[in-house]
């Protein structure tokens, strides 16, 4: 059992001249929620970035401490599970296809019975083999969510996890939730006031 | 917000799985790189096309325009035959070498791979795709080259070793460019402003040797190039391992 949390220090990002966030410091431990809210463009997606070491932070510092060491996004992202918009998989390969290939690249033994119980686990039961090319909008959300729980990560980052999810799609969604609460830190970008009642802190950008 | 509770919770799920020896698991990451990008290959054509076709369009244009070279017509015929033969190549690499780093970006897919796969595994298998693909290329512009301008073939062993050998050079220098260009606006250009001084050296070699294989000469005379050659690919890979993590992750 390790001790984990996620630390924020003076987080400024800007995009040429304009500075979208400033001044973001924040100590996030292991079974606590943040939820990021704010209107578009006002850098939920960017912050959720920098977390996994996808993006640098214009100004400041962001650093997770797992069992005593200091790591940066970047050397943490073993840790990570992300799932955003931005995340695309690949079109040509099948579900399992794709979770195969990211789970080798992961280092993970994983067995095809392990990737088909974690399709059954978001919804994709029997879908496995079909071509992600022909899965609608969000049929492909539900693989991304397998693809940022492949690795059982510590550290879950969700950026607007529902956009495109019917109604058992957000039941998925809670139960994740839920579930990170035992498993380490969760940080949710969202634009849903719905979404907000799970976070033990709200950071609201673009005020 | 900044807050410290008294309790600090612990992780009680699993674990995130131990690593296999280092070695072992980067070179079967970058074992499931390459596969992936074969896979995806095969599937969507999205290089081999643009390199085949180029390929073939170039050796036949030649062969239309020019017809089979003759011996008497020019002293040095061979010389000739050689640098077409490796600017044939040259050129369809241009086309094609880039793409594996181009489609991942343009596909958004990247970002998904940055964030699970180890740069040097990213690396490794893309150069493996990349050779695969080029070796591909060179086999069938040989091929085409041997039927249609007539190119004789004094010494078959050294001309395959310096075709490979060449290729990897090739391989070695395009590819760490490729992904320099990866997230640029003009791509096809910038790859070849980049990648033509690296690939100057390379091909004064591989054309002289090349021209040592067409006129029959013994492995004596062909060794010279072929140790350049690998020199060249050594260091050129060498020099990617350290810099590609820096390249990747900008």
């Amino acid at each position: 059992m390790q001790e984990l949390r996620l630390e924020l220090d003076n987080i400024a990002i800007d995009y040429g001249s304009r500075r979208v966030v400033s001044g973001v410091s924040l100590t996030l431990h292991a079974g606590e929620t943040l939820t990021v809210a704010g209107a578009n463009g006002s850098g939920k997606s960017s912050l959720l970035r920098i977390l996994c070491g996808l993006q640098r932070p214009s100004r400041g510092k962001a650093q997770y401490v797992v069992a005593g060491q200091v790591l940066q996004p970047d050397a943490a992202r073993a840790m990570i599970g992300w799932l955003s918009p931005d995340l695309q998989l690949y079109r040509e390969l099948t579900a399992l296809e794709n979770l195969h290939f990211f789970a080798q690249v992961r280092g993970l033994q994983l067995h095809r019975d392990d990737l088909e119980e974690l399709l059954i686990e978001v919804g994709l039961d029997g879908r496995g083999n079909d071509l992600l090319s022909a899965y609608s909008s969000g049929m492909a959300q539900r693989l991304r969510f397998a693809y940022a729980l492949l690795h059982h990560p510590p550290i879950l980052l969700l950026d607007e996890p529902t956009v495109t999810f019917d109604e058992r799609g957000a039941a998925l969604f809670e139960r994740v939730a839920e579930r990170q609460r035992e498993r380490g830190i969760l940080v949710i970008a969202t634009n849903d006031p719905r979404e907000l009642r799970f976070g033990d802190y709200i950071l609201r950008l673009g005020m | 917000m900044n807050h410290e509770p008294t309790n600090v919770p612990l992780i009680t799920a699993e674990p995130y799985p131990a690593q296999p020896r280092p070695v072992a698991a980067l070179l079967a990451a970058s074992w499931a790189v390459f596969l992936k990008d074969v896979r995806s290959e095969l599937r969507t054509r999205y290089a081999l096309n643009a390199l085949l076709l180029f390929a073939v369009s170039t050796v036949v244009a030649l062969s239309l325009g020019m017809g089979p070279l003759a011996p008497s017509r020019n002293a040095d015929l061979r010389l000739i035959q050689s640098g077409l033969l490796w600017i044939a190549i040259l050129f369809a690499a241009f086309t094609g070498l880039s793409r594996s780093f181009v489609q991942e970006e343009e596909a958004r897919t990247a970002a998904a791979l940055r964030l699970a796969a180890p740069p040097l595994a990213v690396y490794i298998g893309k150069l493996l795709f990349n050779l695969a693909l080029l070796l591909l290329l060179v086999a069938l512009t040989a091929v085409l080259a041997i039927v249609l301008l007539r190119l004789p073939i004094g010494n078959p062993g050294l001309f395959a070793a310096l075709l490979i050998a060449g290729s990897c050079g090739l391989v070695a220098a395009t590819t760490l460019i490729a992904a320099i260009i990866s997230r640029a606006s003009i791509k096809t250009a910038l790859f070849a402003v980049l990648a033509f001084p690296l690939l100057i050296p390379l091909l004064v070699v591989a054309i002289r040797g090349t021209e040592i294989a067409l006129d029959g000469l013994g492995w004596d005379r062909g060794i010279l190039p072929l140790q350049v050659l690998a020199g060249y690919t050594i260091a050129l890979v060498t020099i990617s391992l350290f810099l590609f993590g820096s390249v990747w992750e900008t």
